[in-house]
């Protein structure tokens, strides 16, 4: 599979109508995992590294999960589809600044990853569309347990799998989602949410920016521990959390439709009219209006089927989509203009705001997404 | 403010995180933030910038001089990258990653996940207690006939740990 196969399909994740999408984007559950006795990437020289990339980069395209497979050494993918990959969280930050010695291989619908070495010589990472952390960690597993019988795994008996960070050892795992949460933003409940989160030893944080300046009103959730806990409580607790975060979301949605509705739509009227009509538009904007319009479309102000152009946005205005695009490097001030030109086609048809569909059904669609149980 | 990791730097991200009841704070100037991933959403803890800033003080209650045998880390560059050198050096350096991961982590052992060959090792393990133990007390007892089958069967299962 070529890089350019990458690009012309979304993930799995982004596509994919999950338990609970409305709120949760995805879902991802990363192991790291290394091998007994070899210096870890970060310490490794080029050529230990080298060597163990050789070695484990063959195991990982045999997998049952990697075939028909987009795999390619670090040093072979140039800047830009580095960042194309990190924008769509295939490869972390970390990962697209390695070189000689480092490798990504992902699957055809991107719902698996494996980066090999990052900061340890494995992480594999699994990610689904909305509340699925389950079925995430499911994948990633089964992965791991195949590859634990082809490779001599770090192990220890009362510390578990060895990781290059100790912030990691132990199941070398960290599960998380992305929220979205415009309601709690909007009512100025985010910071509570994000502190009583905290409190018990989970982390919340925005995906871009912190607190209420997360842009698009997307945050990030996961363990902060690994060692202490099996990795089945630690996505059940995860999970409960998330689901006590997607009811005050949904409440605080349903305040706003009852107590604020002249501001709710103005915030949604003066999206769809910025969107629709600018000309120039960072990426700060973009993502901010992108997440009154998601809240739009959830609330019934927009007709459902127009979901997809919107999420698909959020990803195809980042920086580095966006110069993939026009196959051509542009300075900050020519992204904004193109950034705003697909804006602008992608919405050409999209229908004005109709908010006499919201105050007709309030919340229905709200309440049976909570009953859905994975 | 000054930046927790460069002290050059003036803080813009601040992060306060509430872990059992411990308050901990870290400030970052805008360039630490960012090469500490706290813009990346997919492998940033908190608990990472904590152990880069206050971690190697700890380890560093452990022998001074210490150096892995396998990968040749030592403190200073523990204290350096906030990272360890290669898996021994969890045995090398456990004096003081013990106090460290105690403090970090919901437990201090493992309880999840064991992979397949371990589990296989542990098995065998607690087979060759038990029958050490029943020779023992073969031998006690002058049992010589049994104590010379259960030599052979530990002899067996000595084998099947080697392979
Ligand atoms: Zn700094
Ligand atoms: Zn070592």
């Amino acid at each position: 599979m070529k890089f350019a196969q990458v690009m012309s399909s979304a993930g799995e994740w982004l596509r994919g109508e999950g338990p609970h999408h409305q709120v949760v984007v995805s879902s991802r559950v990363r192991l790291a995992r290394n091998l007994r006795h070899r210096s870890f990437p970060g310490w490794a020289k080029k050529a230990e590294r080298t060597l163990i990339l050789e070695q484990i980069k063959p195991r990982v395209e045999e997998l049952p999960e990697m075939q028909d497979s987009f795999s390619e050494l670090l040093q072979d993918l140039s800047a830009l589809e580095k960042q194309v990959l990190v924008e769509r969280h295939l490869i972390s930050r970390e990962h697209a600044a390695k070189g000689v010695g480092s490798a990504v291989t992902m699957n055809r619908k991107q719902t698996l990853s494996i980066m090999i070495n990052e900061e340890d010589h494995l992480r594999m990472q699994s990610i689904r569309s909305g509340l699925q952390l389950k079925n995430a960690f499911k994948l990633v597993d089964k992965v791991d347990s195949t590859l634990e019988g082809k490779l001599d795994i770090a192990y220890d008996q009362h510390l578990g799998y060895l990781t290059a960070c100790p912030t990691n050892v132990g199941t070398g795992m960290r599960a998380s989602a992305m929220l979205h949460l415009p309601g709690l933003v909007l009512s100025d409940l985010i910071n509570q949410v994000i502190q009583a989160v905290n409190k018990i030893g989970l982390a919340v944080r925005g995906l871009y920016g912190e607190g209420t300046e997360a842009m698009g009103n997307l945050f990030q959730i996961s363990n902060q521990t690994t060692l202490g806990e099996k990795e089945d409580e630690i996505i059940a607790r995860l999970t409960k959390v998330i689901e006590t975060i997607i009811g005050k979301e949904h409440d605080a949605r349903q305040m706003l439709i009852q107590k604020k509705p002249d501001t709710l739509w103005d915030q949604i009227g003066r999206a769809y009219g910025v969107l629709t009509y600018a000309h120039a538009m960072t990426s700060k904007e973009a993502l901010n209006l992108l997440s009154v319009m998601k809240l739009g479309v959830d609330l019934g102000a927009f007709p459902e089927e127009r979901r997809l152009p919107v999420d698909e946005l959020f990803i195809e205005t980042q920086p580095a989509h966006l110069q993939k695009t026009s196959q051509q490097k542009l300075n900050a001030e020519e992204r904004d203009f193109l950034r705003a030109e697909i804006i602008r086609a992608r919405l050409k048809l999209f229908p004005k705001p109709d908010m006499g569909k919201v105050a007709r059904e309030p919340g229905d669609d709200t309440t049976s997404d909570t009953n859905h149980n994975e | 403010m000054l930046c927790d990791v460069c002290k050059c730097n003036d803080a813009t991200v601040f992060l306060t995180q509430i872990l059992e009841g411990k308050m901990q704070k870290v400030n970052l100037c805008d360039a630490c933030s960012k090469e500490k991933g706290v813009q990346d959403p997919t492998g940033f803890a908190l608990a990472d910038l904590l152990l880069g800033i206050g971690a190697a003080e700890e380890i560093e209650k452990g022998a001074p001089t210490q150096k892995c045998p396998v990968c040749g880390f030592t403190q200073a560059d523990f204290k350096k990258t906030g990272r360890l050198g290669c898996s021994e050096c969890y045995q090398t350096f456990s004096e003081g990653l013990g106090t460290l991961l105690k403090a970090m982590h919901k437990g201090t052992e493992h309880v999840g996940k064991l992979p397949e060959r371990a589990a296989r090792q542990m098995e065998l393990s607690d087979k060759m207690r038990a029958l050490s133990d029943h020779l023992e007390k073969a031998v006690a007892e002058e049992n010589y006939e049994t104590a010379a089958t259960l030599r052979d069967q530990i002899k067996q299962l000595e084998h099947e740990m080697a392979s």
